[in-house]
Parts: C-alpha cells; sequence; structure tokens
C-alpha cells in the first residue's frame, strides 16, 4: 500500500515537473490567462466549429472552391507556403552537421522543431482539405500511382516527418531523462541530416513540379520547366528567412530560457543567415529571369500580370536581396530581420501566385478564399504556435540541458 | 561515425540497388499505350441536332438524376459545363460560319490515350484500360484534385456538397462495355452523330469524310494528336474554337510534362548521398587539420 502512495506521489511530481512547469495545477491555470492565450483562445472558438462545419457540410459549404479551382488558400498557403517555410530544419541541419558551421548550432534545434511542426501542420491542412481524409495513408501503405509527383511528395512527407523527429528526438529525451536512448539517437543525427537533405531537394522541388501538369492554366510567366529548381532554391531562401524571424522571436518571447550573453551570440547569427540569404536570392533572381527568356517571354511583362510578376521578384527577391547585403555590412541587426520577415511574405506570394492568382488566370470564374477558408487557415497557425510554445516551455530547444552542457 | 569498408559496400550496395529499382518502378508504368486498337467514338458535330437524347441516356446509365430542361430550348441559352451529376452536356453555338441557325457539340471526357489524370494520381484511382477507357476508382481516391488541376479538358468534377466527395466523370459505360452493349450516348444517338468502334477505324472514317467533302469539313480530326491523342475524336464544319475547342493544349501527352523531372529523381536519389558525406568528411578533416575535437567526442 506504501509503494501506491509513493507511485502516486511520483506520478503527481511527474507530471508536475514535465507538464505543469514545476507549479501546481492552480498556479499554472492563472499563468495561462495572458493576453496572447486570450487571442489565440477566440481564434480557436471560431476556428475549430469552423473545421467542424466543414466535414459535417462539405467543402462547397465551408470554401470558395469551384469545379474551375479545385485548390485553394489551404493548398496555396498551408501546404505550399508551409512547406517552403519549413525548410530552416533541413537548411540548419546541413548548415551545421555537414558544412560543419558550428556556429549555428544554438538556432538548429529550434529551427528543427519550427521544421517538424511545420510538416506536422502541413499534413493537418491536408486533412482539412482532402476529400477522403482518413485514406491519406494509402499512396504509403495500400495504392501505389507511381507516375505522379504527388506520389514523391506523399513518400517525402511522410519519411521526412519522421526524419525530423529523429532529428528533434534528443530534445525530448532530455526531457524525458532517458540518457541511453539519447545516446543511441544522436549517433544517427549524420545520417538524418543526410537522408532530411536529400528528401527536402526533392520534395520542396516536387512541389512545383506538380504545377507541370497545368501548361495551359499558369500564366506562362510562372509556368517554366525550371519550375522545380525555382521551388527548391527558393525554399532555401524560406529556410533562411524563417530561422532569423523565429530566433528574433523566440529571443523575445522566451527571455527566462535565454542565458545572457546569447543575445550577441544571435546578432552574429542573424547576420552570417542574412548573407547567406542574400546570396541565394540573388541567384534565384537570375534563375528567374533565365526562366523568362527561356521561354522568350519579355514581351508578358507589359502586361497586369506581368506587371505583378516584376512586383514579386522586384519587392520580394530583388529588394530583400539588397537590404540584407546591406544590413549584414553595416551590421544592422534590426534592418536583416525586418528584410527576413519581408522575404517570409515573399515566399508566401510566390506559392500563392502559383496555385491562386496566376494559376486559372485566364478563366472568368476567378478564386477569392471564403471566410471559413480564412479561418481555418489561421487556426491551424495558431495551433503550430502553440504546440511550439508548450515544447519550448518545457524541452531544452533553445536553452542547453543542464546536464548536456556542450554535448551537441 | 566510423564505417567499416563492409558496412560502407553494403550501404552504398543496397543504395544503388534501391535507385536502381526505384527507375525501373515509374518506367514500366509509364510504358506508352498502344492506341490505334482503343476503343474509341467519332462525334461529328455536322450531324448532331441538339436534342440532348444522349445527355437523358447518359444520366440513366449512370444513375444520375436526368438532365435539366430536358426537350426545352432554352437550356441552350447558357454555356454549359459538365458536373459531377452529368457527364456529358449539348451545348449550341448559334450563327456559326457554315450557314446553318446552329452548331451542337457534345462534351465529356475525352479519354486520352495517355492520360494527364492517370499521371497525376497518386494512388492509382484514375486509370487508363489498355481497351480505351479512363476509368475511376473511387474507392481508393483520396480526394486530393490533383486530377481536376492536371486534365486540360476540365473534365473531374468534384462533388463540393458532400462531406467526404469524390470525383465524377465520363465512364465511358465501361459496365455497358462489359455486357456487349454500345455506351449509352452512342446507341441512343438518333442522327448517327455518335459512331463508336476502334480509333484507327474510326480515324479512317473522319478522313475518308474530310476527304469526300473537302468544302465541307474542316481538315482537322480533333483529338487525333491533341495532347498525345484521344479515345473522342471531333469532326465539325466550323471552326473548332467557335465550338469552344482548346486549340492551345498541344500535341505532347501530358505524362511527359513531369516525366523529366521524374527521371531525375533517382539521379538525386544516388548523387546526393555521396556528395553530402563527401563534404561531411572533408569538414571533419579540415576541423581535424585546425585541431577541434572530433564529431564522435561530441556525441558524448
Amino acid at each position: 500500500m506504501n509503494e501506491t502512495v509513493a507511485g502516486r506521489v511520483l506520478r503527481r511530481s511527474w507530471v508536475r515537473e514535465k507538464l505543469l512547469l514545476g507549479l501546481s495545477p492552480g498556479e499554472y491555470a492563472r499563468r495561462l490567462a495572458t493576453p496572447f492565450n486570450v487571442v489565440a483562445g477566440l481564434i480557436l472558438l471560431v476556428g475549430l466549429p469552423a473545421i467542424v462545419y466543414r466535414f459535417a457540410f462539405g467543402l462547397g459549404a465551408a470554401t470558395n472552391l469551384s469545379q474551375t479551382n479545385p485548390w485553394g488558400l489551404w493548398i496555396g498557403v498551408d501546404v505550399l507556403s508551409g512547406v517552403a517555410l519549413a525548410a530552416g530544419g533541413y537548411t540548419l541541419a546541413s548548415a551545421v552537421y555537414l558544412f560543419g558551421l558550428k556556429q549555428y548550432y544554438p538556432v538548429l534545434r529550434a529551427a528543427v522543431l519550427t521544421g517538424f511542426l511545420g510538416y506536422f501542420f502541413v499534413v493537418v491542412g491536408l486533412l482539412v482539405d482532402l476529400g477522403q481524409p482518413w485514406r491519406i495513408p494509402y499512396p504509403v501503405i495500400y495504392a501505389y500511382g507511381v507516375t505522379s509527383v504527388m506520389f514523391l511528395v506523399a513518400w517525402h512527407v511522410f519519411l521526412y516527418l519522421s526524419v525530423q523527429f529523429l532529428e528533434f528526438c534528443p530534445a525530448i529525451l532530455e526531457w524525458l531523462g532517458w540518457k541511453t536512448v539519447r545516446q543511441w539517437a544522436t549517433r544517427l543525427t549524420i545520417g538524418a541530416t543526410v537522408f532530411g537533405v536529400i528528401l527536402s531537394t526533392l520534395h520542396q522541388s516536387a512541389l512545383g513540379a506538380l504545377f507541370l501538369l497545368a501548361p495551359t492554366k499558369l500564366h506562362p510567366l510562372w509556368y517554366s520547366p525550371f519550375i522545380p529548381i525555382y521551388f527548391f532554391v527558393s525554399s532555401v531562401i524560406a529556410g533562411l528567412a524563417m530561422v532569423i524571424v523565429e530566433s528574433a522571436l523566440s529571443h523575445r518571447i522566451f527571455t527566462e530560457q535565454i542565458e545572457p550573453g546569447r543575445h550577441a551570440d544571435l546578432d552574429r547569427i542573424t547576420l552570417g543567415l542574412g548573407k547567406a540569404a542574400s546570396v541565394v536570392l540573388f541567384t534565384y533572381f537570375f534563375l528567374k529571369l533565365i526562366g523568362v527568356a527561356d521561354g522568350g517571354h519579355w514581351g508578358l511583362l507589359r502586361t497586369p500580370l506581368g506587371h505583378w510578376f516584376l512586383v514579386e521578384l522586384g519587392v520580394f527577391v530583388l529588394l530583400p536581396c539588397f537590404l540584407f547585403a546591406h544590413g549584414v555590412r553595416e551590421r544592422r541587426v534590426t534592418l536583416v530581420r525586418a528584410t527576413a520577415a519581408l522575404t517570409v511574405i515573399g515566399i508566401v506570394l510566390n506559392r500563392v501566385n502559383v496555385s491562386l492568382i496566376a494559376f486559372n488566370w485566364n478563366v472568368p470564374d476567378r478564386y477569392v478564399p471564403g471566410f471559413m477558408e480564412v479561418a481555418i487557415t489561421i487556426t491551424i497557425v495558431t495551433l503550430g504556435l502553440l504546440t511550439f510554445r508548450w515544447i519550448v516551455n518545457r524541452m531544452p530547444v533553445l536553452r542547453e540541458h543542464a546536464e548536456y552542457r556542450g554535448a551537441h | 561515425m566510423k564505417l567499416s569498408r563492409r558496412a560502407f559496400l553494403t550501404s552504398a550496395g543496397v543504395a544503388g540497388a534501391a535507385a536502381t529499382g526505384l527507375v525501373s518502378l515509374p518506367r514500366a508504368a509509364r510504358a506508352r499505350p498502344v492506341a490505334d486498337g482503343m476503343l474509341a467514338m467519332l462525334v461529328d458535330t455536322t450531324r448532331c441536332v441538339g436534342c440532348r437524347a444522349c445527355e437523358a441516356a447518359c444520366s440513366e446509365a449512370n444513375r444520375l438524376p436526368s438532365p435539366a430542361k430536358l426537350g426545352e430550348e432554352s437550356v441552350f441559352e447558357t454555356t454549359r459545363t459538365t458536373d459531377a451529376r452529368s457527364y456529358t452536356v449539348v451545348n449550341r453555338r448559334r450563327q456559326p460560319s457554315n450557314g446553318r441557325a446552329a452548331t451542337f457539340a457534345k462534351t465529356q471526357c475525352m479519354h486520352c490515350v495517355d492520360p494527364a489524370c492517370v499521371s497525376a494520381c497518386l494512388v492509382n484511382a484514375l486509370d487508363k484500360l489498355p481497351e480505351g477507357p479512363v476509368v475511376y476508382r473511387a474507392d481508393r481516391c483520396i480526394g486530393c484534385r490533383y486530377c481536376m488541376v492536371a486534365c486540360p479538358f476540365e473534365i473531374p468534377k468534384f462533388e463540393y456538397d458532400r462531406p467526404l466527395p469524390l470525383i465524377r466523370k465520363c465512364t465511358f459505360c465501361t459496365h455497358r462495355l462489359r455486357e456487349g452493349k454500345l455506351p449509352a450516348c452512342a446507341e441512343v444517338c438518333p442522327s448517327g452523330a455518335l459512331q463508336f468502334g476502334k480509333r484507327r477505324e474510326l480515324l479512317e472514317v473522319a478522313k475518308t469524310r474530310i476527304y469526300q467533302n473537302p468544302n465541307r469539313y474542316v481538315h482537322h480530326v480533333y483529338g487525333e494528336h491533341e495532347v498525345g491523342g484521344t479515345s473522342w475524336l471531333y469532326l465539325t464544319d466550323v471552326p473548332f474554337e467557335q465550338l469552344g475547342f482548346r486549340m492551345d493544349l498541344g500535341t505532347t501527352a501530358y505524362p511527359e510534362l513531369t516525366w523529366t523531372f521524374l527521371s531525375a529523381v533517382p539521379f538525386v536519389l544516388t548523387l546526393w548521398p555521396p556528395f553530402l558525406m563527401g563534404l561531411y568528411a572533408f569538414t571533419r578533416s579540415r576541423e581535424r587539420a585546425a585541431g577541434e575535437p572530433e564529431q564522435e567526442t561530441r556525441h558524448e
């Protein structure tokens, strides 16, 4: 009997230490009453019933999708942009482990976590969008459409989710205190990184290759045989920019997790990432020009959608390229961070252009997302942020676990 | 990360074999179909009288609600498209250049020889039968709608009004063909506008009509070469554009458009690992030269 009492005490303290941040349930509940949580709560209050509504009444009732516009906001933003913005995981993992740029280690775990959660919530978004969501594992376990680019995407998202989980495992195992398993998981890091880079190269570009089947529907300035390359290169940009934005926000929000002195480190890291982003943006800009030249589409630049193409290229590719370069040269960290935010918007804009704005550009029935589509997209992003915070508050992501200091 | 020679050779061998296997899978699935013997349909729009009997027969054969405004002239006032509950529609073009009061054209799945939708489907829910029809297996569709994005004729339609929707489109009456019957539309057509047969033979019929009436027909069989060929072929005496046909689809079979990308996949799978591991080895040897501790010790 004594044993069960001891067991219960032990269990209670485990819940308290691991889940309630060492607070009593009452204290913990009181600490939840913050403005951010109120806003997040309100969003979920609208968004979660909207998801229920979609499954009860169908996509027609919940969205503005149509027979001519089968893909909408959820595919353009939640899936295409989501996967691009989750590229920080493989970008940073290759920088640290393959290029040996150890100075970026402090932001690696958060980047891997952002990547993992990014993909996880891409799948959540997909579940809302699919007609038969419970069949989502079919391409992996049951029916193999090997000539489909989408088949490749499905397999890679599945494999890459597993790889990223593995890459993040050390943090979870440190949190749980399982030392032996952690050591075993850490040994797999290089293999997981290499595998992750291969998978990312292929599925980031595959998301672009999906649109190769729509030559008459996608505007010629965006349709290019090089679109897989554009999606891959811009995912590197998205990854770098997202790590800058995410680390800046994390350092501001989770101040108690950051040791003194780390802020100066982050400034150096930010400048380094900004420099890399500048170079890749410059490359990407010329790759896009090659596409225009290859298609012989210079004349189209004078049309309204051509102007829009120039806005995407000028304001969201070339401008951030120069702002990054300037900010790094003058060591203006805030400018680099603002530029990263601009770049992130630019990547989302590119994915939205390819999937929604330049898609079906010559069809009178234009798609504009409905209220519930926007609400559900915001809900999924909010769920992602809440999960990120829940994990960062508990596991050694931004801070180093006391027992594993310097061990990476 | 120390790797014995045996372990290295094993993993390299396995990776190489896997990549080779990965090439042959889609390659086998990409065998070019033989179009000549496929079942096909010839639509001679010069013979169509716009009675819409094909629409009614189609709905009956496929257990769909019967078409709206049957027998009413007013249905032709708007241009209609097929949808999840009507697999074929007849549209009218007024004042065509042929001098008649109106020209009619039936729309349905073109049953491409090498279809975009089939190459797009990640679960083989859409499949091209060797006999010709492009069929849909609803029990495995996940509802991703990539087929709708891919189809140049905008034929696959989605049941947006249902909570758990599926794709719907013309079945070429595969169930009737299995019973030795004609597709419902062809059986019921009273004016001889629809002719069912082998694709090669129908092409000969179509061209014979053009040669025998050179001043009447447009000298083009729509579907002979469009998007690599379709199983539904069209003849007309007004420019195809006037009947709403897209003339900008090209003659490349759509699966070819993604084939280049898919062919590159095994190369990435084969080239990236040695390249990245080489990079890693280079980085480590540079670190070692600089006197830094090795990766192993960092793993504890």
